[in-house]
């Protein structure tokens, strides 16, 4: 049964390897890239539905017991992460269907997507800190790729600098993971909980969990660590964008979330305030940033940042609510960021432009793609009764019940401003009138042939935040779940050392 | 002989940084290529130096019976060694390309992904040109 553990990550490698030999094929490629979609999107269903049912679920790679082998591990968390995977995959890859060239696709794009989908998913699911940073590796190889297929001028740009930083950080991971292994001797993530408290010198590990913090907060774009994002994330394809968006730094945030929930909670005062600052500061100038620009993507690309801020205050707070809170924001977010960037490419298509000042009159010629944006978009910015809405409103009482009055009203006024930076986009592109300077130019013509395949994914991931705002009862309950098994490490070491 | 390795290493990683943050992609590559090996060696370090046997257990046995050197930490290099080698591979390839394509190899002078004037005109012509 325990299978279910390795489909997630063995589906998208097998058709990656699929892809590349159909390379030549673009119909063949997009066909097998759905279809691996379909799979993938199937079998971590399949394994959220089983960790539902049964709770927490190992398996030792090749049947090496515990500390010596390689460990997957699926608990809530992880199969939560895993199940949004695998649907914003399924999405991206439909909506490339109709926006990749056949040039990319013979550069292997559908490979790439799909070894970036595997890489995700490993990361998600292992339970060993070497194992993290090959499946980290695996993603950021992927991710490269994908972000420079174009070879356009600002993609190498974005590019360059997002492959300097992202690598530094890596080189910070495997540094902090070689200091850590020198002084417990182990790098499985269960076992490090054990063998972390028999550390006398405090202070040294506390120096360790600060290189983790700068190196996965360079990943989750943590303030002052994050200028890497805006610069790369709106070059690429609007499908690419869309799934960098909505997993990459989510992977930082995960990595953080298990790291300083199983590993480093022996100075919480100490790690946990510092990554509390960081969060507050994360949220304040992300917004601020979505504020001070005019370009579509620009703007979300900082709202990323501004929102992984309100994901790492709820592991900085950490109380039961808070970290409730991190992961219900996750779920939320993952889903509503990548479906915003997929209706910036439509709204492109639509008018010509990814500059507000440029396009205008969206809501009067679509009425329905102002709608599907309007969803999303005021979901992030937190209305009620959309998924953003329950995500902030527990952040923010459970920075209220530890009295912390500041950070619930910094989070309460980064609502606001995201509120302001929306309608700006929604004024800008959908409310106002065509500029007349515009309106002579012929648009692009309208791909109406391929625009189902457009919308088609956009329309899903809206309804999926309609339900997970209208209904959230059993998804808080997952992730009161998940945030019961972060909170009592016993329960994962147990699973995977096996009562020891 | 850990004290000296654990110095080498800190200069190692000093001279890394120098060169990264040189603004030139060239030195990057440079700085990139010795902390990587900075790091290698802070792992085998971390894993204890000894003069241990090789860990080799003869076939009568399944428990070492003298102590052995520690494998776990020239694995994980190995590992890491790969990783870094392709990693690097893609590097030389995407950095080479840039050069082509920007003709420049200072990163102060790319401005093509965030262009200074934002919602200048040329700025906004770019914007319809993709």
């Amino acid at each position: 049964m325990n299978w279910l553990l390795v489909l997630p990550i063995l589906i998208p490698f097998a058709f990656a390897a699929l892809c590349l030999l159909f390379r030549r094929d673009a119909g063949m490629q997009q066909q097998l890239g759905i279809l691996g979609g379909l799979l993938h999107l199937a079998a971590c269903l399949a394994l959220l539905a089983h960790v539902y049912k049964t709770g927490l679920i190992t398996m030792q790679v090749a049947g090496w017991p515990a500390p010596f082998g390689i460990t997957l591990v699926a608990d809530h968390l992880s199969v939560i992460l895993v199940a949004v995977t695998g649907i914003l995959g399924l999405s991206s890859i439909v909506y490339s269907k109709a926006e990749i060239r056949p040039g990319m696709l013979a550069a292997g794009y559908y490979s790439l997507m799909h070894i970036l989908l595997g890489g995700v998913c490993g990361a998600f699911l292992t339970g060993d800190l070497f194992n993290l940073y090959v499946w980290f590796e695996v993603m950021l190889m992927a991710s490269f790729g994908l972000l420079v297929l174009g070879q356009e001028k600002e993609q190498l740009d974005g590019g360059v600098k997002y492959v300097m930083i992202n690598l530094f950080s890596t080189l910070l991971f495997i540094s902090g993971l070689g200091l850590l292994y020198g002084m417990t001797g182990t790098l499985n993530m269960a076992d490090l909980h054990l063998e972390i408290q028999k550390v006398q010198d405090k202070a040294l590990l506390t120096a360790v969990a600060a290189i983790f913090m700068t190196a996965f907060g360079i990943k989750a774009g943590l303030f002052p660590l994050f200028s890497w994002l805006p610069v790369s994330y709106h070059t690429p394809p609007v499908a690419v964008s869309a799934i960098l968006a909505g997993l990459l730094t989510k992977v930082g945030v995960y990595a953080l979330i298990r790291m300083f929930t199983l590993i480093f909670t022996f100075d919480v005062a100490y790690t946990h305030g510092l990554l509390l600052i960081a969060a507050v500061l994360t949220m304040i100038t992300g917004v601020l940033g979505a504020a001070a620009y005019n370009e579509f993507r620009r703007i979300l690309s900082f709202h990323i940042i501004s929102q992984v801020g309100y994901m790492v205050l709820g592991l900085a707070l950490f109380t039961p609510l808070a970290i409730s809170g991190a992961v219900f924001y996750l779920l939320h977010h993952m889903i509503v960021k990548a479906n915003l960037f997929l209706i910036s490419g439509v709204s492109r298509n639509a008018a010509g432009s990814f500059e507000l000042s440029r396009i205008g009159g969206l809501y009067r010629h679509r009425g329905f793609l102002a709608l599907l944006f309007f969803i999303p978009a005021f979901s992030l910015a937190g209305f009620p009764p959309l998924s953003g809405f329950w995500a902030k409103m527990i952040l923010i009482r459970a920075s209220l019940e530890v009295q912390a009055y500041a950070v619930a009203g910094a989070a309460a006024g980064v609502g606001l401003l995201t509120v302001y930076s929306m309608t700006k986009i929604w004024g800008e592109a959908f409310w106002k009138p065509r500029p007349s300077a515009e309106a002579g130019k012929s648009l692009p013509p309208a791909r109406s042939e391929g625009e189902i395949w457009l919308l088609l994914p956009i329309t899903v991931l809206a309804i999926i935040t309609m339900v997970l705002g209208l209904v959230p009862g059993p998804f808080l309950a997952l992730a009161e779940q998940a945030a019961h098994e972060l909170l009592n490490p016993d329960i994962y070491v147990k699973a995977v050392l096996g009562g020891a | 002989m850990e004290t000296v390795l654990a110095f080498l290493c800190g200069i190692m990683t000093a001279a890394s940084i120098y060169l990264m943050l040189s603004g030139n992609i060239i030195r990057f590559i440079f700085g990139l290529v010795i902390a990587t090996n900075a790091v290698n060696l802070l792992i085998f370090v971390s894993g204890r130096l000894s003069s241990h046997r090789p860990p080799l257990i003869p076939d009568d046995v399944s428990i070492p019976s003298e102590t052995l050197a520690n494998a776990l930490p020239q694995a994980l290099i190995l590992t890491a060694i790969v990783i870094g080698f392709a990693l690097l591979t893609f590097v030389f390839i995407l950095f080479y390309r840039t050069y082509q394509s920007l003709g420049t190899v200072d990163t102060e002078k790319m401005r093509f992904a965030e262009p200074d004037g934002e919602n200048s005109d040329e700025a906004a012509r770019k914007g319809d040109g993709k």
